[in-house]
């Protein structure tokens, strides 16, 4: 699968509540979170996010609580894909139980900036910095996710078994 | 070569001999947890497997604490949504307003997590039940519905870092300093995806409440777990209140860490962690001084009753400053009722503090104590994110009950001799 779109600069240990604060935790619908996606990072984010953008983060992205919530709101936004140099534990696994892809590739977040169109090939990990034309390999899944991943997320996973 | 504690329990429950970090393996769950922010997105999950029982009624947990006793409407929805599932799918383990309690405090108290255990929960602080020598972790709500349906979890193993406590803990300094100090330490990734085991002389005589706040606190290291072998404190703390069998497990001899680190204690003063990361911290003298606004005294992480106690020793005979509003929230109605039989509950109202139901409430900006745009606020919660308690311009500095209490006095942060 191949993503192309624009890339949202964050820092460092970007946490679920800055993802998704709390005060909006009273619903799980997706279209209602993705209103407040990101809204303590970035107050701005909700309203100039479009469909296929991309989130390219620092280290330890997702940290905190294990809000399904925060995938959730990511996906609701319509964001395609997250690149950080690394992600929280919990954030990581339900990611890949929701069906949001995600990479880990540090030379990449280093390298893109703010605005930057990419493109993301899951399948090899590359990914393309439509503005430079350089390109990073990010780590591909082990085996056991990337079977989740092919089925579209844990509960089908399940179902099939 | 021996495997460490956390090795042991994945293989037990995998029905192995022996595992290594970095396996993937599929493990059987003795407690799946959820609660009413968690558990509703797991209940609609669970719903598209099209199943009419749930793998084990005896084993699954659900607890409206979040914004519960219902904070709005839409809280009232969700309570309502676990509740209804609780009722058709005949769950043994749902506590209603009334019997629940703050779920990591409620779970140990009701003996339903023990030594040996391998458990998930819906919440990021089910880590805390390691305080009791068992495997526990947070998930999010479609594990939690994968496992309601087959009592089953993948996990990979961890490798571990054991962390060695020696020397004599000072007065008014507990697991929360030694957490918090540990956690300035390695920074809030520094155990990322690893095992964090709690060990040393001083781990050896630490009460099980102050292990619960240890243990409770891993992922804010960025921990899988954190685990602490059991002992006779484990044993006598669960004798009680189990009513299955258990497992002990230790750690080999010869178990492979990915590190060691060594803490002399002796000399640590409580620890403040600044806003807005876990990390920041600092001792006490170098943080006095601060003006607040609002102290919290309570949370999955400081609710029990020996910082109840605690509380009630700093604040008995005094008066908290008028410009502070202090609220304290018992972990579980048990918690509520002792603290009450002991007189602390009349310390607390004479000293000017509000007393609450148990509830996550104010922790993670739910209700019952949000800030104000630039307010400040100390408190004995887990973490101190950027809006955490309210208002994006908001802080809050985490401490210790004896800290909470002395600075409530005060009115700004103040160390807990200085009362």
């Amino acid at each position: 699968m191949i993503f192309s779109g624009r890339v949202h600069k964050f820092g460092a240990d970007i946490d679920t509540d800055a993802i998704i604060p709390a005060r909006y935790l009273n619903t799980f619908d997706p279209q209602e979170l993705a209103k407040h996606c990101m809204e303590d990072a970035d107050p701005q984010f909700p309203d100039k996010v479009q469909t296929g953008d991309i989130i390219a983060a620092d280290k330890n992205f997702g940290c905190g609580s294990s809000r399904e919530h925060a995938p959730i709101a990511i996906k609701g936004a319509g964001v395609s894909c997250v690149i950080a140099k690394s992600f929280a534990r919990i954030f990581y696994r339900n990611c890949i139980n929701i069906g949001l892809p995600i990479l880990e590739c540090s030379q990449a977040v280093d390298a893109l900036k703010d605005g930057d169109q990419v493109e993301v090939d899951l399948e090899t990990g590359k990914i393309t910095n439509l503005r430079t034309s350089e390109e990073y390999q990010a780590m591909p899944f082990p085996e056991f996710m990337q079977q989740i991943i092919d089925k579209g997320g844990l509960i089908n996973y399940v179902k099939d078994k | 070569m021996g495997m460490t504690i956390s090795q042991k329990i994945l293989a037990a429950h995998a029905g192995r001999d022996y595992v290594e970090p970095g396996e993937l393996l599929n493990c059987k769950l003795d407690v799946v947890l959820g609660n009413d922010v968690t558990a509703p997105v797991a209940i609609s999950e669970f719903k598209r497997l099209d199943l009419d029982k749930v793998f084990d009624q005896e084993k699954i947990v659900l607890v409206p604490d979040h914004f519960a006793p219902n904070k709005d409407i839409k809280s009232a929805e969700q309570c309502k949504i676990m509740r209804d599932f609780a009722g058709q799918y005949g769950i043994k383990n749902y506590f209603e307003v009334g019997q629940m309690g703050i779920e990591h405090c409620l779970l140990p108290e009701q003996g339903l997590v023990l030594p040996g255990d391998l458990i998930i929960g819906a919440d990021s602080h089910t880590c805390t039940y390691g305080a009791l020598g068992a495997f526990a972790t947070g998930v999010g709500s479609t594990d939690m519905a994968a496992g309601m349906a087959t009592g089953e979890a993948w996990f990979k193993v961890p490798e571990s870092i054991k962390f060695v406590y020696y020397g004599k803990l000072p007065e008014w300094v507990g697991g929360k300093d030694l957490i918090l100090n540990t956690i300035g330490d390695i920074g809030v990734e520094g155990a990322r995806y690893m095992s964090m085991e709690f060990t040393g002389e001083v781990i050896k005589s630490l009460s099980m409440d102050n292990r619960f706040t240890m243990a409770n606190m891993a992922i804010e290291a960025g921990g899988k777990n954190g685990i602490i072998e059991p002992d006779n404190i484990t044993l006598e703390y669960i004798k009680t209140r189990a009513k299955r069998p258990f497992t002990l497990f230790k750690s080999d001899e010869d178990a492979l860490y990915f590190e060691v680190r060594e803490y002399d204690v002796s000399a640590l003063e409580p620890i403040i962690a600044f806003p807005h990361l876990p990390e920041n911290t600092r001792s006490v003298s170098e943080a006095s001084g601060i003006n607040l606004d609002q102290v919290v005294i309570g949370s999955c992480t400081n609710g029990r009753i020996e910082d109840l106690e605690i509380a009630a020793r700093i604040l008995k005979g005094k008066k908290i400053h008028p410009e502070i509003r202090t609220i304290i929230f018992p972990g579980t109605q048990q918690i509520f009722l002792e603290a009450m039989r002991r007189g602390y509950i009349e310390i607390f109202i004479e000293a000017g503090a509000a007393v609450s139901t148990p509830t996550c409430g104010p922790c993670l900006g739910g209700h019952m104590g949000i800030l104000a745009k630039g307010e400040k606020a100390l408190a004995t919660t887990n973490r101190n994110f950027v809006g955490r308690m309210g208002h994006p311009e908001s802080e809050v500095y985490l401490a210790s009950p004896a800290v909470a209490a002395a600075s409530a006095i005060k009115g700004k942060i103040t160390a807990p001799w200085e009362v």
